[in-house]
Protein backbone atom coordinates (compact mmCIF):
# COMPACT_ATOMS: atom_id res chain seq x y z
CA UNK A 1 0.00 0.00 0.00
CA UNK A 2 2.79 2.35 0.97
CA UNK A 3 4.58 1.72 -2.32
CA UNK A 4 1.43 2.27 -4.26
CA UNK A 5 0.83 5.67 -2.66
CA UNK A 6 4.37 6.73 -3.34
CA UNK A 7 4.28 5.86 -6.98
CA UNK A 8 1.02 7.78 -7.34
CA UNK A 9 2.68 10.82 -5.81
CA UNK A 10 5.64 10.50 -8.16
CA UNK A 11 3.38 10.16 -11.20
CA UNK A 12 1.51 13.28 -10.14
CA UNK A 13 4.72 15.24 -9.88
CA UNK A 14 5.77 14.15 -13.34
CA UNK A 15 2.37 14.97 -14.77
CA UNK A 16 2.53 18.46 -13.31
CA UNK A 17 5.93 19.17 -14.82
CA UNK A 18 4.80 17.92 -18.25
CA UNK A 19 1.66 20.05 -18.23
CA UNK A 20 3.76 23.01 -17.27
CA UNK A 21 6.02 22.53 -20.25
CA UNK A 22 3.07 22.17 -22.58
CA UNK A 23 1.41 25.26 -21.17
CA UNK A 24 4.56 27.25 -21.84
CA UNK A 25 4.54 26.12 -25.45
CA UNK A 26 0.90 27.03 -25.84
CA UNK A 27 1.53 30.49 -24.45
CA UNK A 28 4.27 31.12 -26.99
CA UNK A 29 1.96 29.99 -29.71
CA UNK A 30 -0.84 32.34 -28.68
CA UNK A 31 1.61 35.15 -28.61
CA UNK A 32 2.46 34.55 -32.26
CA UNK A 33 -1.13 34.67 -33.47
CA UNK A 34 -1.80 37.77 -31.41
CA UNK A 35 0.96 39.62 -33.20
CA UNK A 36 -0.46 38.63 -36.57
CA UNK A 37 -3.91 39.91 -35.70
CA UNK A 38 -2.42 43.14 -34.62
CA UNK A 39 -0.77 43.82 -37.96
CA UNK A 40 -3.96 42.91 -39.78
CA UNK A 41 -5.95 45.29 -37.64
CA UNK A 42 -3.74 48.28 -38.40
CA UNK A 43 -4.93 48.93 -41.88
CA UNK A 44 -4.03 52.58 -42.34
CA UNK A 45 -1.84 54.14 -44.97
CA UNK A 46 1.94 54.27 -44.75
CA UNK A 47 2.38 57.79 -43.51
CA UNK A 48 0.00 57.19 -40.65
CA UNK A 49 2.07 54.18 -39.64
CA UNK A 50 5.28 56.18 -39.66
CA UNK A 51 3.53 58.90 -37.62
CA UNK A 52 2.36 56.25 -35.15
CA UNK A 53 5.96 55.09 -34.74
CA UNK A 54 7.11 58.66 -34.17
CA UNK A 55 4.34 59.21 -31.67
CA UNK A 56 5.34 56.14 -29.66
CA UNK A 57 8.97 57.19 -29.85
CA UNK A 58 8.12 60.60 -28.36
CA UNK A 59 6.13 58.98 -25.55
CA UNK A 60 9.12 56.76 -24.82
CA UNK A 61 11.43 59.77 -24.85
CA UNK A 62 9.15 61.61 -22.40
CA UNK A 63 9.16 58.60 -20.05
CA UNK A 64 12.97 58.64 -20.08
CA UNK A 65 12.98 62.40 -19.47
CA UNK A 66 10.72 61.71 -16.47
CA UNK A 67 13.06 58.97 -15.13
CA UNK A 68 10.14 56.55 -15.30
CA UNK A 69 11.48 53.06 -16.02
CA UNK A 70 8.12 51.34 -15.90
CA UNK A 71 6.48 53.81 -18.26
CA UNK A 72 9.48 53.66 -20.60
CA UNK A 73 9.17 49.86 -20.70
CA UNK A 74 5.48 50.10 -21.60
CA UNK A 75 6.15 52.69 -24.30
CA UNK A 76 9.01 50.54 -25.62
CA UNK A 77 6.63 47.61 -26.03
CA UNK A 78 4.10 49.85 -27.79
CA UNK A 79 6.78 51.17 -30.09
CA UNK A 80 7.91 47.64 -30.94
CA UNK A 81 4.32 46.79 -31.93
CA UNK A 82 4.02 49.91 -34.12
CA UNK A 83 7.33 49.13 -35.78
CA UNK A 84 6.19 45.62 -36.61
CA UNK A 85 2.99 47.01 -38.11
CA UNK A 86 4.92 49.25 -40.48
CA UNK A 87 4.29 48.52 -44.14
CA UNK A 88 6.91 49.69 -46.63
CA UNK A 89 5.21 48.41 -49.78
CA UNK A 90 4.56 51.86 -51.26
CA UNK A 91 8.24 52.81 -51.25
CA UNK A 92 10.87 52.08 -53.91
CA UNK A 93 12.76 48.80 -53.76
CA UNK A 94 15.87 50.49 -52.46
CA UNK A 95 13.95 52.39 -49.79
CA UNK A 96 12.15 49.22 -48.81
CA UNK A 97 15.42 47.47 -48.20
CA UNK A 98 16.73 50.34 -46.13
CA UNK A 99 13.47 50.64 -44.19
CA UNK A 100 13.33 46.92 -43.46
CA UNK A 101 16.84 47.15 -42.05
CA UNK A 102 15.99 50.20 -39.93
CA UNK A 103 12.76 48.68 -38.64
CA UNK A 104 14.45 45.40 -37.71
CA UNK A 105 17.15 47.19 -35.77
CA UNK A 106 14.74 49.61 -34.10
CA UNK A 107 12.38 46.80 -33.11
CA UNK A 108 15.15 45.00 -31.30
CA UNK A 109 16.08 48.14 -29.37
CA UNK A 110 12.44 48.84 -28.51
CA UNK A 111 12.01 45.27 -27.27
CA UNK A 112 15.08 45.58 -25.08
CA UNK A 113 13.80 48.84 -23.64
CA UNK A 114 10.57 47.01 -22.80
CA UNK A 115 12.43 44.64 -20.46
CA UNK A 116 15.40 46.58 -19.04
CA UNK A 117 16.31 48.92 -16.24
CA UNK A 118 16.84 52.63 -16.82
CA UNK A 119 20.55 52.76 -17.70
CA UNK A 120 20.13 49.97 -20.22
CA UNK A 121 17.00 51.60 -21.63
CA UNK A 122 18.98 54.77 -22.27
CA UNK A 123 21.78 52.87 -23.99
CA UNK A 124 19.30 51.38 -26.42
CA UNK A 125 17.50 54.68 -26.82
CA UNK A 126 20.64 56.16 -28.34
CA UNK A 127 20.80 53.68 -31.22
CA UNK A 128 17.04 53.69 -31.50
CA UNK A 129 17.11 57.47 -32.01
CA UNK A 130 19.52 57.07 -34.90
CA UNK A 131 17.22 54.46 -36.47
CA UNK A 132 14.13 56.64 -36.09
CA UNK A 133 15.78 59.70 -37.59
CA UNK A 134 17.01 57.59 -40.53
CA UNK A 135 13.46 56.34 -40.94
CA UNK A 136 12.05 59.87 -40.97
CA UNK A 137 14.62 60.83 -43.61
CA UNK A 138 12.87 58.34 -45.91
CA UNK A 139 9.23 58.48 -44.83
CA UNK A 140 9.06 62.18 -44.01
CA UNK A 141 6.63 63.52 -41.42
CA UNK A 142 3.88 66.10 -41.21
CA UNK A 143 5.14 67.78 -38.08
CA UNK A 144 8.26 69.78 -37.39
CA UNK A 145 10.93 67.81 -35.55
CA UNK A 146 14.01 68.93 -33.69
CA UNK A 147 17.16 66.89 -33.57
CA UNK A 148 18.71 67.61 -30.20
CA UNK A 149 22.14 66.76 -28.93
CA UNK A 150 23.74 66.10 -25.56
CA UNK A 151 27.56 66.22 -25.76
CA UNK A 152 27.99 64.47 -22.41
CA UNK A 153 26.20 61.16 -22.78
CA UNK A 154 28.35 58.36 -24.24
CA UNK A 155 30.63 60.63 -26.26
CA UNK A 156 27.74 62.72 -27.59
CA UNK A 157 24.21 61.48 -28.29
CA UNK A 158 21.26 62.74 -30.30
CA UNK A 159 17.51 62.33 -30.04
CA UNK A 160 14.40 63.67 -31.72
CA UNK A 161 11.80 65.90 -30.15
CA UNK A 162 8.60 67.56 -31.31
CA UNK A 163 9.43 70.63 -29.24
CA UNK A 164 12.39 72.97 -29.59
CA UNK A 165 12.80 73.06 -25.81
CA UNK A 166 15.54 70.73 -24.63
CA UNK A 167 14.50 68.02 -22.14
CA UNK A 168 17.28 65.49 -21.86
CA UNK A 169 16.16 61.81 -22.09
CA UNK A 170 19.64 60.47 -21.31
CA UNK A 171 19.96 62.13 -17.91
CA UNK A 172 16.39 63.04 -16.95
CA UNK A 173 16.10 65.16 -13.82
CA UNK A 174 19.86 64.96 -13.23
CA UNK A 175 20.54 67.29 -16.16
CA UNK A 176 17.13 68.08 -17.55
CA UNK A 177 18.04 70.98 -19.79
CA UNK A 178 21.49 69.87 -20.86
CA UNK A 179 21.81 69.87 -24.64
CA UNK A 180 21.01 71.93 -27.68
CA UNK A 181 18.97 71.86 -30.86
CA UNK A 182 21.23 70.58 -33.62
CA UNK A 183 18.86 70.63 -36.53
CA UNK A 184 15.27 71.47 -37.38
CA UNK A 185 13.60 68.88 -39.60
CA UNK A 186 10.74 70.18 -41.83
CA UNK B 1 9.97 10.27 10.00
CA UNK B 2 7.84 8.28 7.61
CA UNK B 3 6.72 11.42 5.79
CA UNK B 4 10.33 12.51 5.30
CA UNK B 5 11.08 9.17 3.71
CA UNK B 6 8.12 9.46 1.38
CA UNK B 7 9.10 12.95 0.29
CA UNK B 8 12.67 11.82 -0.33
CA UNK B 9 11.51 8.92 -2.47
CA UNK B 10 9.10 11.12 -4.43
CA UNK B 11 11.86 13.64 -5.12
CA UNK B 12 14.19 10.88 -6.18
CA UNK B 13 11.62 9.40 -8.55
CA UNK B 14 10.91 12.85 -9.99
CA UNK B 15 14.62 13.51 -10.42
CA UNK B 16 15.09 10.23 -12.27
CA UNK B 17 11.93 10.90 -14.27
CA UNK B 18 13.01 14.28 -15.61
CA UNK B 19 16.23 12.73 -16.90
CA UNK B 20 14.15 11.22 -19.69
CA UNK B 21 12.91 14.56 -20.95
CA UNK B 22 14.95 15.29 -24.07
CA UNK B 23 16.82 18.58 -24.52
CA UNK B 24 18.00 20.25 -27.68
CA UNK B 25 21.76 20.06 -28.15
CA UNK B 26 23.62 23.00 -29.58
CA UNK B 27 26.38 21.28 -31.51
CA UNK B 28 27.73 21.60 -35.03
CA UNK B 29 31.00 20.81 -36.81
CA UNK B 30 30.36 23.30 -39.55
CA UNK B 31 31.66 26.84 -39.23
CA UNK B 32 29.60 28.83 -41.73
CA UNK B 33 31.20 31.34 -44.10
CA UNK B 34 29.36 34.08 -42.25
CA UNK B 35 31.33 33.46 -39.04
CA UNK B 36 32.69 36.52 -37.25
CA UNK B 37 36.26 35.15 -37.28
CA UNK B 38 36.19 34.38 -41.00
CA UNK B 39 34.96 37.76 -42.22
CA UNK B 40 36.99 39.94 -39.84
CA UNK B 41 40.72 39.84 -39.30
CA UNK B 42 40.71 39.13 -35.60
CA UNK B 43 44.02 39.16 -33.68
CA UNK B 44 44.77 35.80 -32.04
CA UNK B 45 44.41 36.89 -28.43
CA UNK B 46 41.02 38.49 -29.13
CA UNK B 47 39.95 35.46 -31.10
CA UNK B 48 40.70 32.99 -28.35
CA UNK B 49 39.10 35.23 -25.74
CA UNK B 50 35.88 35.54 -27.75
CA UNK B 51 35.84 31.81 -28.35
CA UNK B 52 36.34 30.92 -24.69
CA UNK B 53 34.09 33.58 -23.22
CA UNK B 54 31.31 34.04 -25.77
CA UNK B 55 31.00 31.24 -28.30
CA UNK B 56 29.44 28.68 -25.95
CA UNK B 57 26.18 30.62 -25.93
CA UNK B 58 26.59 32.87 -28.96
CA UNK B 59 27.36 30.34 -31.71
CA UNK B 60 26.03 27.07 -33.09
CA UNK B 61 28.53 25.01 -31.17
CA UNK B 62 28.66 24.71 -27.40
CA UNK B 63 31.54 23.03 -25.55
CA UNK B 64 29.31 21.34 -23.02
CA UNK B 65 30.51 20.80 -19.45
CA UNK B 66 30.44 17.25 -18.07
CA UNK B 67 27.24 17.80 -16.10
CA UNK B 68 25.33 19.03 -19.13
CA UNK B 69 23.22 15.92 -19.42
CA UNK B 70 21.90 16.08 -15.88
CA UNK B 71 18.47 17.62 -15.53
CA UNK B 72 17.43 20.21 -14.51
CA UNK B 73 20.85 21.71 -15.33
CA UNK B 74 20.48 20.77 -18.98
CA UNK B 75 17.24 22.79 -19.15
CA UNK B 76 18.91 25.77 -17.61
CA UNK B 77 21.74 25.60 -20.15
CA UNK B 78 19.39 25.06 -23.06
CA UNK B 79 17.43 28.16 -22.09
CA UNK B 80 20.52 30.33 -21.83
CA UNK B 81 21.96 29.15 -25.12
CA UNK B 82 18.68 29.74 -26.93
CA UNK B 83 18.42 33.23 -25.55
CA UNK B 84 22.08 33.97 -26.23
CA UNK B 85 21.87 32.90 -29.84
CA UNK B 86 18.72 34.91 -30.41
CA UNK B 87 20.55 38.04 -29.26
CA UNK B 88 23.76 37.39 -31.12
CA UNK B 89 25.10 34.46 -33.12
CA UNK B 90 28.74 34.95 -34.09
CA UNK B 91 28.41 32.16 -36.67
CA UNK B 92 25.87 34.23 -38.62
CA UNK B 93 27.65 37.54 -38.27
CA UNK B 94 28.01 38.39 -41.94
CA UNK B 95 24.32 37.89 -42.65
CA UNK B 96 23.68 41.08 -40.68
CA UNK B 97 23.44 44.46 -42.38
CA UNK B 98 26.01 47.13 -41.52
CA UNK B 99 23.44 48.90 -39.36
CA UNK B 100 22.76 45.71 -37.41
CA UNK B 101 26.47 44.95 -37.08
CA UNK B 102 27.16 48.37 -35.61
CA UNK B 103 24.24 47.95 -33.28
CA UNK B 104 25.49 44.56 -32.09
CA UNK B 105 29.06 45.79 -31.65
CA UNK B 106 27.80 48.70 -29.57
CA UNK B 107 25.87 46.26 -27.40
CA UNK B 108 28.91 43.99 -27.06
CA UNK B 109 30.95 46.94 -25.80
CA UNK B 110 28.27 47.97 -23.31
CA UNK B 111 27.78 44.46 -22.00
CA UNK B 112 31.50 43.83 -21.47
CA UNK B 113 32.07 47.31 -20.06
CA UNK B 114 29.34 46.94 -17.45
CA UNK B 115 30.36 43.34 -16.58
CA UNK B 116 26.94 42.03 -17.58
CA UNK B 117 28.59 39.55 -19.91
CA UNK B 118 29.86 36.89 -19.56
CA UNK B 119 27.16 35.91 -17.06
CA UNK B 120 28.24 35.32 -13.46
CA UNK B 121 26.63 31.89 -13.53
CA UNK B 122 28.90 31.06 -16.46
CA UNK B 123 32.20 32.42 -15.17
CA UNK B 124 31.56 30.71 -11.84
CA UNK B 125 32.38 27.41 -13.52
CA UNK B 126 34.32 28.63 -16.56
CA UNK B 127 37.02 30.56 -14.72
CA UNK B 128 38.97 31.20 -17.92
CA UNK B 129 35.93 32.94 -19.43
CA UNK B 130 36.04 35.96 -17.14
CA UNK B 131 37.79 39.12 -18.26
CA UNK B 132 40.70 40.78 -16.50
CA UNK B 133 40.66 44.58 -16.56
CA UNK B 134 43.39 44.58 -19.25
CA UNK B 135 41.58 42.02 -21.37
CA UNK B 136 38.43 44.08 -21.08
CA UNK B 137 40.13 47.26 -22.28
CA UNK B 138 41.87 45.43 -25.13
CA UNK B 139 38.69 43.87 -26.37
CA UNK B 140 36.65 47.07 -26.09
CA UNK B 141 39.28 49.02 -27.96
CA UNK B 142 39.41 46.46 -30.73
CA UNK B 143 35.61 46.25 -31.03
CA UNK B 144 35.40 50.07 -31.13
CA UNK B 145 37.82 50.09 -34.04
CA UNK B 146 35.85 47.45 -35.87
CA UNK B 147 32.63 49.40 -35.30
CA UNK B 148 34.14 52.60 -36.65
CA UNK B 149 35.44 50.79 -39.73
CA UNK B 150 31.95 49.69 -40.75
Amino acid sequence: MKNFKMSIAAMLLLAVSFTNAQEKEKMNHDHGTMKMDHSKMMNMNNDAKAEAILNDYFNLKDALVGDDTKKAAQEGAKLAASLKAFDASSYTAEEQKELADIIEDATEHAEHIAKSEMSHQREHFKTLSKDISDMVAITGTESTLYEQFCPMYDGGSSWLSSSDQVRNPYYGSKMLKCGKVKETIN
Amino acid sequence: MKIVKIIAVVLLVAFVGIQFVPTERNQSDVVPKTDFMLVNSVPDHIKSKLQTSCYDCHSNNTQYPWYNKVQPIAWFLEDHIKEGKAELNFNEWDSLSNRRKKSKLRSIIKQIESDKMPLDSYTLIHKDASFSETEKQELIKWVEQLKDSI
